[in-house]
């Protein structure tokens, strides 16, 4: 499944992997906002954006063709709406969407390789996400594979069961919402027992966390440098 | 001596008036190992959940000298080291290390004692490599051996198992006694493996319909209902095997 | 409906950060009272069921089946609240786990799916789910949930200069009718299927919500409405607004693309970003204290 290469990338230790997460939230964010306000015909910028990129994944030791492919997954949108600006006339600002779309995903993809999921949530809590928000996506995280392959076992088994698809849609509506309401039990009674689990373990109230971040002056540095680079390769 | 658990006359019905505990008495004496046997339904697991204070039912119950309420329930939490039959529902933190510190540092520990408490009680479960790993990565007996890491970072003096070779291969499961010998606690486990329980326990009591009907050794209890896996019918047995 | 980066333009993407900032510190500030951290794990666990049901099938015509989007079912059984608070964690790990959205249009996307959309979805749910049209209140629910965060989001493309022919939106928001439709049959039919397996679950009742949260549902039916209607009956007139607002990209449908047009946009560059910012401010401000007067209402 997707996440297990995700899992696996972050777990390397490259001086990228290494940085705060805060460092490369925020760096990832000037990224992002000099991207989406370079013009469209400022081809250069595009290109060096790109170099950026490239060495950025080349550094961080992450697969660099597999990490390109999986951040295609935005092409398909990019290109149905650049395909309509083309045919408006608008050649320059179709291609650019496209590029910046593409460049876009491709930056979210190094960072999140770079960063295992918890580290990620727990930057984004100390930039002041709500602290409720960033405990229920560490949990939605952390059962989200375990509920899925729930999910994928019933659908086999539906469709080993399955006849003629051409009929009985009614009835396989029904089988399909009686497989959720299922495995919406399930995962009530999951949470049950994990909270069973929390009490057993002298649960107060709060959840205490080790979590300590360290922002060191590598970071800043790396954050600085990726920043100024950035806004100024913009500016030109 | 003082007995480590007392058990006095344990009610408890659910909310649709069923009736899962009808009036039982228990005692665990220090080093004991007491396997519980009973029918699925029959209240063992509902037994368990009182005595730290997760179901609150009717009658006395006293760990370690301390009488069970909302005031003594974290001292009687660290006191009773619990692992449940489903051990994804046992290791929800995202990563290995911070679910065994979880306990230590609901107990008041600074985070620095609690990675040491942790990483302590890695090693003697043998799994002090996967401190980094998240849950997920981890096989079925990887997962009990954290889970139980989880409690006995928390140095518990009762260990309290729920069905633990669930899902445990039998090289799993051999591991399993094998870990659980070198551990000093007390220890009741709830298992319908009479292999299991006989070469850990020296005490079984039987529940049946929320009640304790036998309290004896474990080939005792095992005889009188006829609690073995080998209590197949003759013809059945080995039947895949037999010529034609 | 997960809108990529780069499609929205900065004032649209950056107001909407500016708006779903306070919005969901508000939700999370209000499901922190209603539940303490004990409900963590299950407002975890249920985003991850969410997430799992996009998986099934469903079967709805020849050849086509439909999915779960998610946000009635979670209002119906959660609250608007928690649900709205499971919703945006869904986004945001849609967002940065699997690209399904971008990062800077992460507040576009919270704002469509997970407040609006939600809220939209529960005010039916609120008037009607106890009575007997419950199963109808139910359905609607689900129904004006995609609807307001479809038809938010082709708003927000359009009004950002996206090239869009008319025939092409008419026929996206047909579209977007039909899975609210789907949406609404599915949410009735696994809610009901719920109820049968366990009725004690489908109970959970939340604590009944109070006038600031109807307030906010019927204006965030009424913001995908008005969004509805503009983009159907004048999507050009959505681009026009947007290019005298100065909303839309300035490389626009008719513009020549020659170089002084991205020589102005250089040189007045700097104005046009102090300006944004002042208006980024403001909204923020706006919401920020739109939040703290209903929370004050909610506590009198």
């Amino acid at each position: 499944m997707h996440h297990v290469h995700l899992d696996n990338w972050s777990r390397g230790r490259s001086p990228l992997h290494r940085r705060d997460p805060r460092a490369k939230i925020l760096a990832l964010i000037v990224f992002l906002i000099v991207l989406a306000t370079t013009p469209a015909n400022a081809s250069l910028t595009l290109g060096i954006d790109a170099a950026l990129l490239i060495a950025g994944i080349l550094i961080a030791g992450l697969p660099l063709g597999e990490l390109l492919l999986r951040a295609m997954v935005v092409l398909p949108f990019s290109l149905t709406f650049g395909l309509i600006s083309w045919l408006a006339g608008d050649r320059l600002r179709a291609l650019a969407l496209i590029e910046k779309s593409y460049l876009s995903a491709a930056a979210v993809l190094l960072v999140v390789g770079t960063t295992s999921l918890p580290a990620l949530l727990s930057g984004l809590e100390r930039l002041g996400a709500p602290r409720m928000l960033v405990l229920v996506a560490q949990f939605l995280y952390r059962y989200l594979f375990v509920i899925s392959e729930q999910a994928q076992h019933m659908r086999l088994a539906a469709r080993s069961r399955q006849g003629d698809p051409r009929f009985h849609r009614k009835g396989r509506f029904r089988a399909a919402a009686g497989a959720l309401a299922v495995l919406f039990a399930r995962s009530y009674y999951r949470a049950e027992g994990i909270h069973r689990a929390m009490l057993a373990r002298a649960f107060t109230g709060r959840f205490p966390l080790l979590g300590s971040l360290h922002f060191r002056v590598a970071d800043g540095a790396f954050l600085l440098a990726a920043a100024a680079f950035l806004i100024l390769v913009r500016v030109q | 001596m003082t007995p480590l658990i007392q058990v006095r006359g344990l009610y408890f019905q659910y909310e649709d008036g069923t009736r899962a505990l009808d009036g039982v008495d228990f005692t665990l004496e220090a080093g004991e190992t007491v396997a519980l046997f009973g029918a699925n339904g029959s209240g063992k697991t509902t037994f368990v959940l009182h005595l730290n204070g997760i179901l609150r039912g009717q009658g006395e119950i006293t760990v370690c000298g301390m009488p069970l309420s909302k005031e003594t329930l974290p001292d009687v939490r660290s006191k009773i080291g619990m692992v449940f039959q489903d051990s994804d529902e046992q290791l929800f933190m995202p990563t290995v290390l911070e679910d065994v510190a979880f306990g230590p540092l609901n107990l008041g520990s600074t985070p620095h004692e609690a990675i040491h408490l942790a990483e302590a009680a890695l090693e003697q479960v043998g799994m002090q490599h996967a401190a980094t790993k998240a849950p997920y990565h981890l096989s079925a007996g990887e997962k009990k051996r954290v889970a139980l890491a989880g409690v006995l970072a928390m140095h518990p003096e009762i260990l309290v198992l729920d069905e633990p070779n669930t899902f445990l291969d039998p090289p799993g499961q051999s591991n399993l006694v094998h870990l659980l010998k070198t551990l000093p606690q007390a220890k009741l486990i709830i298992t319908h493996d009479t292999h299991f329980a006989a070469s850990l326990a020296t005490r079984a009591v039987f529940f049946q319909k929320g009640k304790l009907v036998a309290d004896g050794s474990v080939n005792e209890v095992i005889q009188r209902f006829n609690w073995n896996y080998s209590a197949l019918p003759a013809d059945l047995r080995y039947s895949a095997q037999r010529r034609f | 409906m997960h809108i990529p980066d780069n499609f929205l333009s900065t004032p649209v993407w950056a107001s909407l950060d500016a708006a779903s900032i306070p919005a969901v510190a508000l939700l999370a500030r209000r499901a922190s009272r209603d539940l303490d951290e004990a409900r963590i794990p299950l407002l975890g666990v249920m985003g991850a069921f969410v997430f799992a049901a996009q998986m099934i099938n469903f079967p709805v015509g020849i050849g086509t089946s439909g999915h779960l989007v998610g946000g009635a079912l979670l209002g119906c059984m959660l609250g608007p609240a928690p649900a709205a608070l499971v919703m945006t964690a869904i986004v945001a790990i849609q967002a940065f786990v699997f690209q399904d959205g971008g990062v800077l249009a992460l507040g576009a996307n919270v704002f469509n799916m997970a407040i609006a959309g939600v809220l939209a979805g529960y005010l039916p749910i609120h008037f009607w789910g106890r009575t007997k049209r419950r199963k109808q209140a139910i359905f609607a629910g689900a129904f004006l949930s995609v609807m307001a965060s479809a038809s938010l989001a082709m708003g927000e493309l359009l009004i950002s200069g996206i090239a869009m022919p008319r025939p092409l939106i008419l026929i996206s928001m047909a579209l977007f009718a039909m899975s609210a439709a789907i949406e609404g049959a599915i949410t009735v039919a696994v809610v009901e299927a719920i109820e049968r397996l366990n009725p004690r679950l489908a109970q959970k009742t939340h604590a009944s919500s109070g006038r600031a949260i109807v307030l906010l549902s019927a204006a965030a039916i009424l913001l995908g409405g008005v969004g509805f209607l503009l983009a159907s009956s004048a999507p050009d007139g959505i681009q026009q607004i947007g290019v005298k607002l100065g909303l839309a990209a300035k490389t626009g449908f008719h513009a020549p693309l020659a170089d002084y047009s991205v020589g102005l946009f250089e040189s007045s560059w700097l104005r046009r970003a102090s300006a944004g910012l002042a208006g980024l401010l403001l909204i923020y401000g706006v919401c920020l204290g739109a939040g703290r007067w209903i929370g004050r209402q909610r506590s009198a």
